[in-house]
């Protein structure tokens, strides 16, 4: 979502994002119940057709999936050890999947349609819980990690060229106050943009 | 023309006085603001959409009193600051633009039409779903600029929106400031881009100390500097 988003007409990008939530949240749990290898190459299957019709290209898709193939690299070997091939290769299998069919619900929705369907589920409760805010607050969390990113990545540099590198102090104090700064800067440019009333 | 007045203002953080007794009717079209760092520049500007108010004396804006109206006078007065960074919400351009837009009554379709409008003008549409994060300095300028022009206010007040600019970047984002059909207030260091201001004010030590033709208040200024 934050900056992962893939644009696209596919009817997987078009598909409602709740919809699509539904159908992941199904689709790894049938992939959790099926036992037999048979099932989890066909499961297997109807993913990368998936894939395909979403026409999501090769290299994000992989940046998403790839780092699971480390954790299976580890897990495999020792589940097999313990329980056999089979049982370790379904273990890899269903894992795979479920990665694979998150990844393509977060390259194919957009962070606005992901707020948009969580102030939709909030509304029966607004008489407790202001939808909006919390979708406010939801997409400020995700526009801060970068933000924060970059100041960890500034203050490390400033720490380096005064050749102060190994204190911990160093970085997290300038860190912290410059959040702080942000914050408050942020904060001015919301009320400014009309978003206290 | 708007009209933004400020009578008899002053203003303290904890005891250091910022604006002392500022007496000031803006309704030029152009109005650039220059003045040392620290010399309360950009609380000036600050108090005119109600980010700050005055301890004492009151600002106006079109006969609004900001410290009253100050929802009102914000849907009026867009405001650029210096670090497009702070201004951004959303983490792709086109939801940051369209975000703006929020809870006006629009329908998804108008929201999307202006939207994609405001992109366009500010050559912003290839970028439509990028992360808004990695645009370049310039293009997150563009794109503060496209979030608040996309409301549509009556007045732009922008505190030092090409500091952090190269020299080219500065000149557009200044040439789109002086293209705009609403009244435009400036504060600005990069004193060559005031040329083709209206009126100029200088601030210093909390005063106005010049107020003029560009030439006449910067000549002061730059007296004042030497």
């Amino acid at each position: 979502m934050i900056g992962l988003y893939h644009p696209g007409h596919s009817l997987i990008h078009r598909a409602p994002m709740l919809l699509k939530l539904a159908l992941l949240s199904a689709g790894v749990m049938i992939v959790g119940l099926l036992g037999e290898p048979w099932q989890l190459g066909a499961a297997l299957a109807v993913v990368f057709g998936l894939y395909l019709v979403a026409r999501v290209p090769l290299a994000p898709a992989w940046q998403q999936i790839g780092p699971i193939l480390w954790v299976l690299l580890i897990a495999v070997p020792v589940q097999a050890l313990f329980a056999g091939w089979t049982v370790a290769g379904l273990m890899a299998g269903r894992l795979l999947i479920a990665v694979a069919l998150a990844a393509l619900f977060t390259l194919t929705t957009t962070v606005t349609a992901v707020l948009e369907g969580f102030q939709r589920m909030l509304r029966p409760l607004r008489r407790w819980i202001d939808a909006d805010r919390v979708g406010l607050l939801v997409a400020l969390t995700l526009r801060c990690i970068p933000l924060v990113a970059e100041i960890v990545t500034e203050v490390i540099e400033a720490r380096r060229a005064r050749g102060t590198q190994g204190s911990l102090l160093a970085l997290a104090v300038p860190v912290v106050v410059r959040s702080l700064y942000a914050a408050d800067a942020i904060g001015e440019a919301l009320v400014a943009r009309g978003l206290d009333d | 023309m708007s009209s933004i007045s400020f009578d008899g203002v002053s203003h303290a953080f904890g005891e250091r006085m910022v604006l002392r007794d500022i007496r000031l009717n803006l309704t030029e079209r152009r109005v650039g603001i220059v003045g040392a760092n620290g010399s309360g520049k950009s609380t000036l500007v600050r108090l005119i959409n109600g980010l700050i108010t005055p301890d004492s004396g009151t600002v106006t804006v079109d006969g609004l009193n900001v410290a009253r109206n100050a929802k009102e006078v914000r849907r009026k007065v867009g405001f650029i600051f210096t670090n497009p960074d702070n201004q951004i919400v959303m983490p792709t351009v086109a939801e940051d633009v369209a975000f703006t837009l929020r809870r006006r009554g629009l329908t998804r379709d108008e929201v999307a039409a202006r939207t994609t409008a405001a992109l366009d003008r500010f050559g912003l549409s290839q970028h439509a779903d990028h992360p808004a994060h990695r645009l370049s300095g310039g293009q997150k300028q563009l794109l503060a600029l496209a979030a608040v022009l996309v409301a549509e206010p009556q007045i732009v007040v922008a505190d030092e929106p090409t500091t952090l600019l190269d020299a080219r970047n500065a000149r557009r984002i200044t040439e789109l400031l002086l293209g705009m059909s609403q009244q435009v207030i400036v504060v600005t260091h990069q004193l060559e881009l005031l040329a083709a201001f209206d009126r100029v004010v200088v601030i210093e030590d909390g005063r106005v100390v010049a107020d003029g033709t560009p030439e006449a208040a910067l000549g002061s200024y730059r007296a004042l500097l030497a």
